[in-house]
């Protein structure tokens, strides 16, 4: 007990004080999670859209693809990416295993189907409702895309921040493609594993609030922007 | 050159039931046709077929000019008014967007029309909050702000009182005079009488009636219609 007593009023201090290594971490992975959201994004933003819009002969197999994706296992995506990267693996000239790219390109694969799932199921039911309208004005394939974005965006928005929540918390997959290591590719979720390891409650559990933090804002962004929607503002 | 519609031998098919036809028959280039008919007759599905925007199951649907420029000068008003997530200015503004016009002119457009409707005070509201009569005087002057040369109407009246309908006949008034083609479906045989000059009576999915609007309202030809005009219920 006095433990975690202790390890919470250093925590709080550290997080006070800005401690160098506490801002360090907090911003390698605001970086590293920011990166693969925008990536993330740029992809699977307009592929769930074009998917709601779009027949074609594979769609439902592609549908079914895109959500068993949606349900790796992360862990999984790092054994993977961990593969592909080594030196002896395809992309392994590179020279990318145990830097910050590695870790988004882990993070791109594991919250792009999560974003493109909840981008197609919103956006799928936005076009069955301006349907019958962008049929009858004669709209192009592209005039009815752009609508659907533009009229969808706060949906948008809040897939994409739900992608940043799993990339931000996750573990698994950074841990085995960055190596967690120190100055480098240590990560808020990552330095929380191994300080508790450690048993420095301090750092980890300093950590550990500013993870709740931002899932918090997260959180609070998401309710915002659904708020907007329903009060027709923005 | 005058723009004109033949369907011959139009059928629709749904889940192998016939809903629609076989219907032929020629529109000319003037005048407000009103499709009659009890619920399910099909006037809907006819509307679409003339619209394009219905799959047909068998027979052909064509315009005097390019189907291309047909189909840009058409517009149409659903049963159920479809806004866009988007405030009512942004709504005019739409279909004129969709053609590229310029900002300035279609800021004056909109003004005009959203005067006309009396939705000028609310043009930056968002549209999903207009009341339902609103709404569908909304989805008539999108579809009139690129005056169309055809224009559909299904039900343009159903939820509005008496004194928004009479606003919506003088708009459609207006609208026929200046040459615009249109096609409406009414349950309001008042309306009707005020607006037609050729009825189309739908029943089964057929055309079961019809012709110059004076000719049907003063002696229709069949009982069924004869039935549906005293208001009797017409299976
Ligand atoms: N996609 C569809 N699949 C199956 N049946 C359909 C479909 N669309 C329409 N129908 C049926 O076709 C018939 C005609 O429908 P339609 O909407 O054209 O009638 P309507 O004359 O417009 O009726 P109302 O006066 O109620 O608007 C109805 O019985 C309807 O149930
Ligand atoms: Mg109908």
């Amino acid at each position: 007990m006095t433990d975690i007593w202790a390890g919470l009023q250093a925590a709080f201090w550290l997080i006070v004080t800005l401690d160098a290594d506490l801002a360090e971490i907090t911003l390698r992975s605001l970086h590293v999670s920011l990166s693969a959201l925008v990536i993330a994004s740029v992809f699977a933003l307009p592929f769930g859209t074009w998917l709601a819009v779009q027949r074609f002969r594979y769609r439902r197999g592609v549908i079914s693809i895109m959500n068993a994706l949606m349900g790796l296992p992360p862990v999984v995506v790092g054994l993977i990416v961990y593969l592909l990267l080594s030196r002896s693996g395809p992309f392994g000239v590179f020279g990318l295993l145990f830097t910050p790219t590695a870790m988004i390109i882990a993070q791109v694969i594991i919250i792009a189907p999560l974003i493109a799932s909840i981008t197609h199921q919103a956006m799928r039911e936005l076009w069955a409702e301006y349907h019958d309208l962008l049929i009858s004005m004669n709209t192009t394939k592209r005039q009815r895309i752009a609508t659907l974005i533009w009229d969808g965006r706060r949906t948008l928005l809040t897939a994409a921040l739900a992608g940043f929540g799993r990339a931000i918390g996750e573990v698994g997959a950074i841990m085995i493609v960055g190596g967690n290591i120190d100055h480098a590719t240590r990560v808020l979720t990552t330095a929380i594993a191994l300080e508790t390891g450690k048993g420095d409650f301090a750092l980890a559990l300093g950590l550990g609030f500013v993870l709740i933090a931002l899932a918090l804002l997260v959180n609070f962004a998401t309710h915002t922007l659904s708020r907007t929607e329903r009060e027709g503002r923005w | 050159m005058a723009l004109t519609l033949a369907l011959r031998d139009v059928t629709v098919r749904r889940r192998k039931k016939r809903i629609l036809g076989p219907i032929s028959l020629d529109l000319a280039s003037m005048g407000t046709t009103i499709v009659l008919g009890p619920n399910g007759a099909g006037k809907t599905t006819l509307l679409k077929v003339m619209h394009g925007v219905e799959r047909l199951s068998d027979g052909k649907v064509t315009w005097s000019i390019p189907e291309d420029a047909a189909r840009q000068q058409q517009a149409y008003v659903f049963q159920n008014p479809i806004m866009l997530r988007r405030t009512v200015f942004q709504n005019l503004a739409f279909p004129l967007e969709l053609i590229r016009t310029p900002k300035a002119q279609i800021a004056d457009r909109v003004a005009h029309w959203a005067a006309r409707i009396k939705l000028d005070d609310a043009l930056d509201q968002s549209a999903l909050r207009l009341s339902g009569g609103e709404k569908q005087k909304l989805a008539l002057a999108r579809a009139l702000i690129k005056e169309p040369a055809v224009l559909f109407l299904d039900e343009p009246c159903a939820n509005l009182d008496g004194r928004a309908t009479r606003e919506i006949e003088a708009l459609l008034q207006d609208t026929h005079k200046q040459g615009t083609r249109i096609i409406m479906t009414t349950h309001d045989l008042g309306q009707a009488r005020r607006l037609a000059t050729d009825v189309l009576f739908l029943l089964n999915g057929t055309l079961h009636d019809g012709g110059q609007a004076q000719g049907f309202f003063e002696n229709p030809q069949t009982p069924e219609a004869r039935a549906f005009l005293k208001g009797d219920i017409v299976e």
